[in-house]
């Protein structure tokens, strides 16, 4: 009984220590079309007890069972949108790789497109106004400031008998 | 008693540090030559210690002193001599000191080869370099001591983490760190100047360089990085989007921004303001990253709060620097004049919008990284932000970028006629435009990935050639003439090049690898095989090799870490198993995949067997053997263009390099050419 109680410690240790890449040999749909769309799908959900890892990429049992659960509603003629529902109903909106459009994720999809045009506004208003803008000197030639006029001035000046 | 020694080096590094961010900068405010002049030699002394502090602790992991916590805890005697000297920095103690000891490197470089620097400049730049390496000393010091010791004293260690022991990552994170710390430099002038209340072409003639330098590590870093995630990882993945691979992509893109923008400051004495923001906030997000890696605030939000130490340290120096520094500019950048005067079409112009994009690129990322932490801070719901949303939202900004590329590098300074660039350029443009349709018309399926990226490349590519010709004289001019022209061009010129095609490189990579990939996963015992497109891999056997085996296998090409760890043993068990790659039925190569367990943390990782060409990778992993009977899971893969992706960083770093050795950043050189230029009125 004890040597029974080893063995399985040991064959359980051993499974724990093995890498299981991503999907598995027997997982794979017959349906090339329909494995294709699991695949698909899979890239998009997140393995959620992963650190930033798709259940397509991840080796952990919670994944492969998402991958099987994608699978068995696909054969069962779910269309795409139903499976992702389905795991969002069930999981949250945390399971979604790719966060939808939606009110509370609009500053997320916008940023982009708001940073570009509120930059190219700025970048473009500067460009036109910059065109014009005569250099009060020549270009290259710095002018000094007032400290180093009276620098340039305490330098040139005939040099007082006491200073050393 | 060494270590103790090293312990105590680092905290004499810190009282120099304390020294050298206030002396030599209240010398600067009073003009006290010789209160300036402290700032080199202590800037040398500070590097010294550092070093010294560093030395003990390598000497501490190379030894296996397991006194020492850390050493116990990520080091054991059985590891091969590289891995212990990687091990120094393969965790987070060590890894912060490693981060010391370039900032110091950095200061100390200045220091020495700064003698055409003014004096005030050279003593406040030195001063924030110090402010900087205090903070990050004390961090070290007060949270994260790597000279701890440990009674009773264990019998081994613990092993470092198995994924670390490879030379892809042991090599990656001093890269990184090169990158980072070398914005830091950037940081130090745009502080400097804006102390000084002046920005001029021998300013951006110091940063440049600095940011340049950053900028080639950061390359070599990030793509060091992606490979050893290829190779290691298991399925060939090369880039996850994930907030880690984020925190060093930010940076390099906004390194990038700012060795364009110094560009303009140096010629053309204009964008000065901008240039200095953007060195501002690229050193920000150097120090972004190190918070996001350092604390795992991202992983967890209640990981960090269980343990947040060292996260609210890092928080405090972040924004003591951003917020120190983006008032200081508040204050002083008004005053600074742009000079140079151009029209919208220049490439001054051109150069703006390269730095709009990246800025802008940089942005997404940085909202999409931070986005699950605010969400969850603000109506506490979690969201996941990942590749899916970062290949939509950060490659469009990317396309705009290339897309604008070749017309922007050959535009003329100060005003260009559009007509005109676009006249040089129709031949490449139209290349491009045949090779995207071929390929449209080629591939089965709608997907637009590969055609736009290829179009994409193609056009960068050959916009460099026009460059080149016409800077030849081609095709008027003889061959001997072209080349004597040519030879005659600047590094700088050169640089720019090299760099563009090896983006052009890296673009076709990534277009062609993600759209082409193709994958096959399946049962196989000995002796079947896969089919895969042109090629058959025929599975031959699987033979296990125990702890202690010597590195190379007969018959195999493993180890491409072998030579690296000299005649020393695996510190793993290994089941090898071998394939034969066939080509339309003859066998072309043997391919070995290898399955490692490290026994101590008892950890597997996974070897790829890659069979590499510039035109394909097969890729091939083993998987699990299946419970009773003798089949194992076997990935297969083909990869089109796979190595362009590194291919190109690396001939992208070698630009930055050949740019690098430019006769004007020569040590030295303007001082003796023209020691009045060099030094401007002070």
């Amino acid at each position: 009984m004890r040597a029974l109680r080893v063995a399985l410690l040991a064959l359980a240790m051993a499974a724990a220590a093995v890498p299981a890449p991503a999907v598995q040999p027997d997982e794979i749909l017959d349906d090339p079309a329909l494995e294709a769309r699991a695949r698909e799908i899979s890239k998009e959900i997140r393995c959620l007890v992963c650190r930033n890892e798709s259940i397509d990429d991840s080796n952990a049992g919670l994944a492969r069972d998402l991958r099987l659960v994608i699978r068995e509603r696909l054969v069962e003629g779910d269309s795409d949108t139903d499976v992702r529902d389905f795991l969002v109903a069930r999981y949250g909106e945390y399971v979604l790789l790719n966060p939808p459009f939606s009110l509370s994720n609009a500053l997320l999809w916008l940023a982009g497109p708001l940073m570009l045009l509120g930059g190219g506004a700025v970048a473009g208003v500067w460009l036109w106004r910059q065109r014009s803008n005569r250099p009060a000197t020549p270009a290259g030639d710095s002018p000094l400031t007032e400290a180093e006029q009276a620098e340039l001035a305490r330098l040139l000046a005939p040099r007082p008998p006491q200073d050393p | 008693m060494i270590t103790e020694l090293g312990h105590f080096a680092l905290i004499l590094a810190f009282a120099v540090a304390l020294f050298q961010m206030s002396v030599p900068l209240v010398g600067a405010d009073r003009r006290w030559g010789d209160w300036m002049a402290t700032a080199a030699p202590a800037a040398l002394a500070q590097f010294l210690l550092v070093g010294i502090s560093f030395a003990a602790l390598t000497h501490a992991f190379l030894t296996s002193d397991f006194s020492v916590k850390l050493v116990a805890q990520h080091s054991h005697s059985a590891k091969p001599t590289l891995y212990k000297l990687t091990g120094v920095w393969g965790n987070h103690e060590g890894s912060m000191l490693l981060w010391v000891l370039i900032l110091t490197l950095f200061g100390a470089m200045v220091a020495a080869f700064g003698r055409s620097l003014p004096l005030g400049l050279k003593a406040r730049a030195l001063a924030v370099q110090a402010m900087i390496g205090a903070a990050f000393i004390a961090f070290v010091l007060f949270t994260s001591n790597p000279f701890e010791r440990l009674s009773p004293v264990p019998l081994d260690g613990r092993d470092l983490n198995p994924l670390l022991q490879d030379p892809g990552l042991a090599f990656h994170p001093p890269f990184l760190y090169l990158g980072y710390v070398g914005l830091s430099m950037a940081f130090s002038f745009a502080i400097a100047a804006l102390l000084e209340g002046r920005v001029d072409a021998a300013w951006a003639r110091w940063v440049r360089p600095w940011t340049l330098a950053a900028w080639i590590a950061l390359t070599f870093g990030i793509a060091l990085g992606s490979y050893w995630a290829y190779y290691e990882l298991g399925w060939g993945g090369w880039w996850f989007w994930d907030p880690v691979e984020n925190a060093s992509f930010m940076p390099w893109l906004l390194a990038a921004a700012l060795l364009h923008s110094a560009i303009v400051v140096e010629k053309r004495a204009s964008l000065k303001t901008w240039t200095i923001l953007l060195a501002i906030l690229a050193f920000s997000f150097s120090l972004i990253g190190t918070f996001i890696v350092r604390s795992g605030v991202l992983t967890s939000v209640h990981a960090f709060a269980v343990d947040p130490e060292r996260g609210v340290f890092i928080l405090a120096i972040l924004f003591v620097a951003i917020v120190g520094s983006l008032g200081l500019f508040a204050y002083r950048a008004p005053s600074m004049r742009s000079e140079g005067v151009f029209q919208p079409f220049s490439r001054e112009g051109a150069l703006v919008y390269n730095n709009l994009m990246l800025a802008v690129a940089t942005g997404v990322v940085f909202v999409g990284t931070m986005a699950p932490l605010v969400r969850e801070f603000v109506d506490g719901s979690k969201i996941s932000v990942g590749a899916p949303f970062f290949d939509l939202a950060f490659t469009p900004f990317m396309v705009l970028l290339f897309l604008a590329l070749p017309l922007g590098a050959i535009m003329a300074w100060k005003r260009a006629d559009l007509g005109r660039v676009l006249v040089r350029l129709w031949w490449a443009a139209a290349a491009a435009l045949a090779i995207g349709g071929i390929v449209w018309g080629l591939q089965t399926g709608s997907a637009l990935l590969a055609p736009v990226g290829l179009a994409l490349a193609t056009w960068m590519v050959l916009g460099v050639v026009v460059e080149l010709m016409e800077r030849a004289g081609l095709p008027r001019s003889s061959a001997r003439q072209a080349l004597s022209r040519l030879a005659r061009l600047p590094r700088a010129e050169w640089g720019k090049w090299i760099a563009h095609a090896g983006l052009a490189v890296t673009v076709a990579g990534i277009a062609a690898i993600t759209a082409w990939e193709k994958e096959d996963i399946r049962l196989l015992r000995p002796g079947e095989s896969v089919p895969l497109g042109f090629y058959d891999v025929v599975f031959e056997s699987v033979e296990r090799l125990p702890f202690g085996a010597p590195f190379a296998v007969e018959g195999c090409e493993v180890g491409q870490d072998a030579w690296l760890k000299g005649g020393e043993g695996r510190n793993f068990t290994t089941e090898l198993g071998r394939f034969t790659l066939l080509w339309g039925g003859e066998p072309i190569s043997t391919l070995c995949a290898e399955k490692r367990v490290y026994p101590v943390t008892r950890q597997p990782t996974t070897e790829a067997a890659i069979d590499s060409n510039l035109l394909r990778d097969v890729y091939v992993v083993l998987g699990d053997q299946q419970v009773n009977g003798d089949a194992w899971a076997v990935r297969a893969y083909v990869k089109p263009l796979a190595v362009w992706i590194w291919l190109g960083s690396l001939i992208m770093g070698l630009g930055g390099l050949v740019s690098l050795t430019d006769r004007r950043y020569r040590v030295g050189a303007a001082a003796r050419r023209a020691p009045p230029a060099a030094v401007p009125a002070e």
